[in-house]
């Protein structure tokens, strides 16, 4: 039974091919997560605003990025780019000839719109009385976010965040459905080469586990550190 | 604009599959969350330690992780206990079940969302009050009884914004059933892009029917919530 777990995970280059594939996962979780939680922090901003002009157009953007699945996101970006006129003979065909471009495009605006999500609840959580206070102190509007609304924001937010990136490394899998070679597209290599579901799903599931525990472990440090006084005595 | 060259029906018949898809997955981890969380409840050391396992493994890995595992596997494992059971039977019991990618989809999603919603119904029997369960024992209900006559209708108001959450996530998550070869809305939809090139004609309608999907039953969400909330005055 194990002998075909033996040879495949002898060879080493089923080791070679999951580590790259563990690379261009890690690669692709991180920048989205970095780029789609910089345009949230404006765009939560703006979702909170009272003026209908300036949050309906966020709202919208969450409502179709959230209500829709991410593969009918992900096949728009990766068909559509190759639409626009001239691209294949311009100088961006060099980046997005490739899948990992238009993946990151739609993993970020993905994420962005559940972190604009994550991060107005945050925002909307503000105490009234810490508003009122900055106001008492004079600071103007740009001043209270920076120094009251948004630190404690992004502090409450935090638990809730943490489920999202968790989110996001899951849903990065399928990544590999356009030809990208992350993790799963390693293991569905490896299951090709060697016909061995088994040992190629098992073997990555264990590494996603791992992932997942190791994400959450530098969350709870997070937390401990940064929202230690909110903790039950 | 609405021409969609003959793969309408098609697509239209995809987003029946998606439907249906959806809705028995839903029925089987909804079955399958209430035992994780009664596992996860109970006394019993080994009902307890079977859930955690339950809902860590499955959440800790991703859905298409576990859906190429079923599916790439599935065939292998069914006919590996068939074999077992020709050879141990000296072959009186000869079956071969070919594995259905449908199936096999209602299974995985649902065994998926099983996992979630045992947290869902977790916290919503931690939020009844205990003095209610132990007023039905001292009536001398059983213990099922006591779970349908009081437990369940009084969870159900604290269970339904988490179901809700995940009843969406569960639609969108059966958008993955096309890549193990189901012929769902979104594989057709794809398909049809590619074929003709023309991307958005054919995945915008797609994307549209599963945002009125679940506009559609935030509807009917809300309406739930009205009902089980009956008898609790609102803040």
């Amino acid at each position: 039974m194990f002998e075909s777990a033996i040879s495949i995970f002898s060879n080493p280059d089923t080791w070679y091919h999951y580590w790259d594939g563990f690379v261009t996962t890690v690669q692709l979780v991180f920048l989205s997560l970095l780029v789609g939680g910089l345009l949230a922090v404006p765009l939560a901003i703006m979702r909170t605003s009272k003026n209908r002009f300036i949050s309906w157009p966020v709202w919208c953007f969450t409502y179709v990025f959230r209500g829709t699945p991410l593969l009918i996101q992900l096949y728009m970006i990766y068909y559509g780019v190759t639409l626009i006129d001239g691209i294949q003979e311009s100088i961006w065909w060099v980046i997005f000839e490739g899948a990992f471009y238009p993946a990151l495009i739609a993993f970020a605006l993905n994420t962005a719109a559940y972190t604009t999500e994550i991060f107005r609840g945050a925002i909307e959580a503000t105490p009234r009385g810490e508003i009122e206070a900055a106001k008492a102190y004079g600071m103007n509007w740009a001043k209270r976010m920076r120094r009251i609304i948004l630190p404690s924001a992004f502090r409450r937010a935090i638990p809730a965040y943490s489920n999202e990136v968790i989110f996001m490394l899951h849903s990065s899998s399928i990544a590999s459905l356009v030809t990208l070679i992350d993790l799963l597209g390693a293991a569905r290599d490896i299951y090709a080469r060697y016909y061995a579901p088994f040992e190629a799903f098992i073997s990555i599931g264990l590494v996603y586990l791992c992932i997942t525990f190791g994400i959450l472990a530098i969350f709870k440090q997070i937390e401990k550190r940064m929202l230690g006084h909110l903790k039950p005595r | 604009m609405f021409d969609f060259q003959g793969y309408g029906p098609g697509i239209f018949g995809g987003a029946i599959l998606t439907i249906e898809l959806a809705l028995l997955s839903l029925v089987l981890a909804f079955i399958l969350g209430l035992l994780g969380a009664l596992g996860k409840m109970s006394h019993s050391r080994l009902a307890n330690g079977i859930s955690t396992f339950y809902t860590t493994l499955i959440r800790g890995v991703p859905d298409l992780v576990w859906m190429m595992l079923l599916f790439f596997g599935g065939q292998i494992m069914v006919n590996a206990f068939f074999d077992m059971l020709y050879n141990l039977s000296d072959g009186r019991i000869d079956i071969y079940l070919p594995f259905n990618e449908f199936t096999s989809g209602v299974l995985t999603i649902g065994f998926i969302f099983g996992a979630y919603m045992s947290e869902t119904f977790r916290g919503a029997i931690m939020a009844v009050d205990v003095g209610q369960i132990e007023a039905g024992k001292a009536y001398g209900m059983s213990s099922m009884k006591v779970f349908r006559r009081i437990l369940f209708p009084q969870m159900m108001r604290h269970a339904i914004p988490g179901l809700a959450n995940n009843w969406q996530v569960l639609l969108k998550t059966t958008a993955l059933v096309s890549v193990i070869g189901l012929a769902d809305m979104v594989r057709l939809a794809s398909e049809a892009a590619k074929s003709t090139g023309q991307p958005f004609k054919f995945l915008l309608p797609a994307a549209l029917v599963y945002l009125a999907i679940s506009a559609l039953s935030d509807l009917v969400f809300k309406h739930l919530n009205v009902r089980y909330s009956a008898g609790v005055e609102r803040g």
